[in-house]
């Protein structure tokens, strides 16, 4: 089937007769073709500001990584006088903010020459980061090798699997401290594994010092607060360095899971884990945030918005709501990380709170 | 008398509880009357100085104590209180 033709408008050519001129006005019907030139750059510069910025050009897909939207969601405040905006990184390429992370963390490998023709970079991921560190290595022709909990979900693995990672299960039971602790202890015996690491590795808060922040500032300057998830604390220390240097004052504001019953597989309080990157003094709150809490305002996010995120969306807005009500007036700003899709088989979106409530106690996913 | 929740990695030490009712005005009070009840807590709580060990994180409503005013976080009458040992973001998998 024939597509139909695209129709294009030629914007008016300058007359030559004046440009020869070098001086405006000279020339033959300068002061008419002066107008419609100008005439013509207005309308097209009005067409563009009243169009949303839309994705731009790029040569290649890492490069289209980050410039995400910031959408307004008025119906997830509880309080009239504060806006919340919601910043979307299911955006992204892969479908979450660890593509900017993941980017920052093999392009520091690469600068730091530990990158050898038989390197397998290998990340403890329960699945964004991994995900993100598949695509980026088939891309760049690099081996990606994920320590995952064995009971992460299905599609997590089949992503991984569809960029051609390779998956080294960890006992579900010891959740990320397990795979941490597996992919430690890998690296350790095979000098061809290179960890990417992104619980330590300066590259994971710079990517959001360098891209999210500066986002978040440009389409927000008058954000107040910011709240992100608390995973590998990556995103509050980045957005928050950046945001204490440009706008101090900005309170910035974590939204941590609360921990499954049966998967605290720990045997002393000393085989906690704080990440490396961890700065407890760039936050000024921290909320812990219930998985029934979080999947609930997930599906009011939802119905009310139109947004489909995923259950650490859910966390970040129990936390935003909850700064809200502290606020007399104001502005959020909320980075939700990542989509739905991943989760549909978990039943998220379907299934009664009762019928999940073994999973609500031993947790959902979030990172 | 508030309700202190123990992780499930403390709860050996407090004869299998999930929860202790215990008084206090303050985080500082609530916890020095659990390590009173309990003195194995002691050390894994708070550091030799009496500030809490980096690994442990008290919660009073949901909130970080560490954002708060620390132990020295009022802890009125119907407040839950909450230990949490610091774990990697998605410790939960699934």
């Amino acid at each position: 089937m024939a597509l139909p033709k695209p129709v294009v408008v030629r914007p008016p050519e300058p007359d030559d007769a004046d440009q020869r001129s070098g001086a405006p006005g000279t020339g033959r019907n300068a002061p008419d073709a002066q107008v419609h030139a100008h005439a013509h750059a207005h309308a097209h510069a009005h067409a563009h500001a009243a169009m949303a910025p839309h994705g731009g050009r790029y040569d290649d897909i890492l490069d289209a990584i980050g410039h995400t939207p910031l959408v307004e969601i008025p119906r997830m405040s509880p309080n009239p006088a504060v806006r919340i905006f919601a910043k979307l990184e299911m955006v992204n390429p892969t479908g979450s903010v660890k593509d900017r992370v993941a980017k920052y963390l093999i392009e520091d490998l690469e600068r730091r020459g530990l990158l050898q023709p038989d390197s397998i970079i290998l990340e403890p991921t329960s699945g964004n980061t991994g995900i993100a560190l598949a695509m980026i290595g088939r891309r760049k022709g690099y081996r990606v090798a994920l320590v995952m909990p064995d009971n992460v979900t299905n599609e997590r693995r089949q992503m991984a699997a569809l960029f051609g990672a390779e998956v080294i299960d960890s006992p579900g039971r010891l959740g990320s401290n397990g795979a941490i602790s597996l992919a430690k202890h890998l690296v350790s015996k095979d000098p061809r594994f290179v960890m990417a690491y992104q619980y330590g590795n300066e590259a994971n808060p710079r990517a959001h010092e360098e891209t999210t922040g500066p986002e978040i500032l440009a389409d927000c300057p008058e954000v107040d607060v910011f709240v992100a998830g608390l995973g590998t604390s990556g995103t509050l220390m980045g957005v928050g360095r950046f945001l204490r240097r440009a706008k101090p004052g900005v309170r910035i504001v974590a939204a941590e899971p609360l921990p499954g019953e049966h998967l605290q597989g720990l045997r002393s309080l000393d085989e906690g884990f704080v990440p490396e990157i961890f700065d407890p003094s760039m936050l000024d709150a921290k909320y812990l945030v219930s998985n029934q809490d979080s999947i609930a305002a997930l599906r009011d996010l939802v119905d009310r918005e139109g947004i489909f995120g995923g259950p650490s969306c859910g966390a970040v807005l129990v936390a935003a709501a909850r700064e809200a009500q502290l606020m007399t007036a104001g502005t959020i700003v909320a980075l939700l990380p990542d989509g739905g899709w991943k989760y549909l088989s978990a039943g998220t979106f379907t299934r009664s709170f009762d019928e999940m409530k073994d999973d609500l106690e031993g947790g959902v996913s979030w990172w | 008398m508030s309700v202190v929740r123990i992780p499930t990695v403390l709860r050996p030490q407090v004869g299998g509880n999930k929860e202790v009712e215990l008084a206090g005005t303050t985080v500082r009070e609530v916890v020095d009357a659990l390590t009173s009840q309990y003195p194995s807590l002691k050390s894994q709580l708070l550091t030799d100085e009496g500030a809490l060990n980096r690994f442990v994180n008290v919660y009073v409503n949901g909130q970080d104590v560490r954002y708060l005013d620390g132990l020295a976080t009022p802890v009125g009458e119907r407040d839950e209180v909450r230990l949490l040992p610091a774990m990697a973001g998605g410790a939960h998998a699934r």
